[in-house]
């Protein structure tokens, strides 16, 4: 019955292999993508449901019994980013069905991104090291085609900078991992952490855990992100949009797994670090986000400024940080696609990226603009939208622990990126309408439908958190108590 | 045996360096296969019993080698050559889209 787990991953390996072979059909291309999508998330809610009766599951596979063989572990907070990773990639291929270009869908865009959602699946079900690796490499060897898609010059450019950064942080992570296992002898993640647990975190594990804080600030964009802003702003919006929604997350995800489970001993080293990369974070992100008048720049700078926000609330540690973090990340892999589909279908309505080159599209689009206001407002915390409950709960961990500074400029972001996209708003949206209704290009169903859904799923976020609450409680209570992971994983039959 | 080994990961690691931080193309590609080989020796110093121990089959001698980290290795192998490869292409496909191999150049290409 726990074959279930594997489904997430294997159904979107499948499908895409399967899709290589309909090459000329995008009918069968698009609607099978979307199909495998709804049928992944379905998948995710109902062993949400199910982990909550019997606690968390595992599959091992080819019968090989933990520590021994690879295994699969769902809990709640796997499961949680599954189901948000499977929505998103659902309403992406909307997008996508109407504005990507013919001969994309012609060159396997619709495998690629089975394959990049396979990855992703993987790293958030794993419970081995080594398998989190593979997984990440699965999600970035698809990312790297997808980055270079259409093969224009300026995305070939940032595609190798891509590319190289995340070989050279692969090999961080898999030197990370020889020196672990070299030390503590498995690579089982829930018997490392039991294992680091009754040796305590010597001075060598701490070295080890700050190599692989180091590869996780690479892929998730935590101070090291100097390589992000330009390479998400070449590719194409569907694509943008799910990088943005997707890839950081999944950096994110491994950096709140590593330092709960394995490295929690020693806080005042590892967490402080991670602190104070979190603010640097914000402070870098909050410059680059009001710097530029570039759309595209403006909105990749948000994903680093909502990186550093979400370490903010691992660094504080507390039950309450880390649910506000797990329902900002969740927030976050909603609304941040979002506004990669808006400024996407800003820059294809309008031919540019310049926020100088627009004025008064509201009334051109109204639709548009309302949704980029509630886009607006969830991304700065106002309360009936989602940002709201996370940024409160990251807020009350840090005062728990006493870290005021972070808590400072954690809030401080937050206006900071109300201002960068307020700027947009009055600039774009208000102001003199220089395109005649007989110019403007006409909006298409497969723009706004997307966006909308989008829309609706912050707004239900933020109004329904008290339905997701059990859940996100279940998962940080996980985080906070390593053990329960361990039982499940080594105790359990 | 495992002393050696470290001396080889390093200089394959400072090779490797060298040539990813050169401005030619080609180097740069050479260089992050090179350093995959270094991550890969390491890896095998990590598992006990290099000098000493026999091949990993039941019944062959008293002390055999850890064979985790071989699977380890040759999962790795595989990523790393598709990685070059893929590598490769891209590399090639620019140097087809901008008529130069020097990244160095590559800067000022800007296509808005």
């Amino acid at each position: 019955m726990n074959n279930i787990i594997v489904f997430p991953m294997a159904i979107p390996v499948l499908a895409g292999i399967i899709l290589i072979f309909f090459r000329n059909n995008r009918h069968v291309q698009r609607w099978t993508s979307f199909f495998v999508m709804v049928v992944n998330a379905c998948i995710a809610l109902y062993l949400l449901s199910l982990i909550q009766r019997e606690g968390i599951m595992r599959i091992d596979f080819g019968g090989w019994e933990p520590p021994f063989g690879i295994l699969f572990v769902a809990d709640s907070f796997s499961v949680i980013l599954v189901l948000t990773t499977s929505i998103v990639a659902a309403v992406c291929f909307i997008y996508a069905f109407s504005s990507a270009e013919k001969n994309y869908e012609q060159t396997y865009f619709y495998s690629f991104v089975n394959f990049l959602v396979a990855g992703v699946n993987g790293s958030f079900l794993t419970g081995d090291l080594f398998n989190l690796y593979v997984c990440f490499e699965v999600m970035l060897l698809a990312s790297y085609v997808l980055i270079a898609f259409g093969g224009k010059k300026n995305q070939l450019k940032e595609s190798m900078k891509y590319v190289i950064i995340n070989v050279v942080s692969s090999w961080f992570f898999l030197v990370a991992i020889a020196y672990l296992y070299g030390t503590v002898g498995t690579l089982n993640m829930a018997h490392l952490s039991e294992r680091i647990a009754e040796a305590g975190q010597t001075p060598l594990l701490t070295v080890i855990s700050m190599v692989f804080l180091t590869v996780f600030g690479l892929k998730a964009g935590l101070l090291l992100y100097f390589w992000l802003p330009r390479s998400y702003s070449v590719v194409p919006t569907a694509i943008a949009a799910l990088f943005g929604g997707l890839l950081t997350k999944v950096g994110i995800y491994a950096c709140v797994r590593v330092f709960t489970l394995f490295f929690y001993h020693e806080p005042e080293i590892t967490h402080a670090l991670i602190g104070i990369m979190a603010g640097l974070t914000l402070i870098g992100g909050s410059i680059g986000a009001v710097a530029y008048r570039d759309i595209r720049l403006i909105v990749t700078y948000n994903v680093v400024i909502a990186v550093g926000f979400i370490l903010v609330g691992l660094s504080a540690g507390t039950l309450e940080a880390l649910e506000g973090s797990i329902y900002y990340l969740v927030h976050d892999m909603i609304v941040k696609p979002l506004l990669f589909l808006i400024a996407g279908t800003m820059i294809a309505v309008t031919g540019t990226a310049k926020m100088n080159d627009m004025s008064g599209l509201i009334r051109n689009y109204p639709m548009l603009g309302w949704m980029f206001f509630v886009v607006k407002l969830s991304l700065a915390g106002i309360p009936p939208f989602s940002g709201f409950i996370g940024k409160v709960l990251v807020g009350q961990g840090a005062i728990d622990a006493g870290s005021y500074i972070l808590l400072a400029l954690a809030f401080i972001s937050s206006i900071f990126v109300l201002y960068s996209l307020l700027r947009i708003f009055l600039q774009c949206f208000w102001g003199e309408t220089i395109i005649s209704t007989e110019d403007e290009m006409p909006m298409k169903k497969g723009w706004v439908i997307p966006c909308a859904l989008l829309t609706a799923a912050t707004i239900a976020l933020g109004l329904g958190a008290e339905s997701l609450a059990p859940y996100v409680k279940d998962a940080a209570e996980t985080l906070i108590n390593p053990q329960n992971y361990i039982d499940a994983v080594l105790y359990k039959d | 045996m495992e002393t050696l080994l470290t001396i080889l990961t390093g200089i394959l690691v400072a090779v490797a360096t060298y040539l990813i931080l050169s401005r030619n193309v080609q180097k740069v590609v050479l260089g992050t296969a090179i350093l995959s080989h270094a991550a890969h020796l390491l890896i095998m110093t990590m598992g006990k019993g290099l000098k000493s121990g026999s091949v990993p089959i039941l019944g062959e001698g008293p002390a055999y080698v850890d064979p985790l980290p071989q699977a380890l290795i040759l999962t790795s192998i595989v990523i790393s050559f598709a990685v070059t490869a893929l590598l490769l292409v891209i590399a090639y496909r620019t140097f087809q889209e901008t008529g130069t191999d020097n990244l160095y150049e590559w800067r000022d290409i800007n296509d808005e």
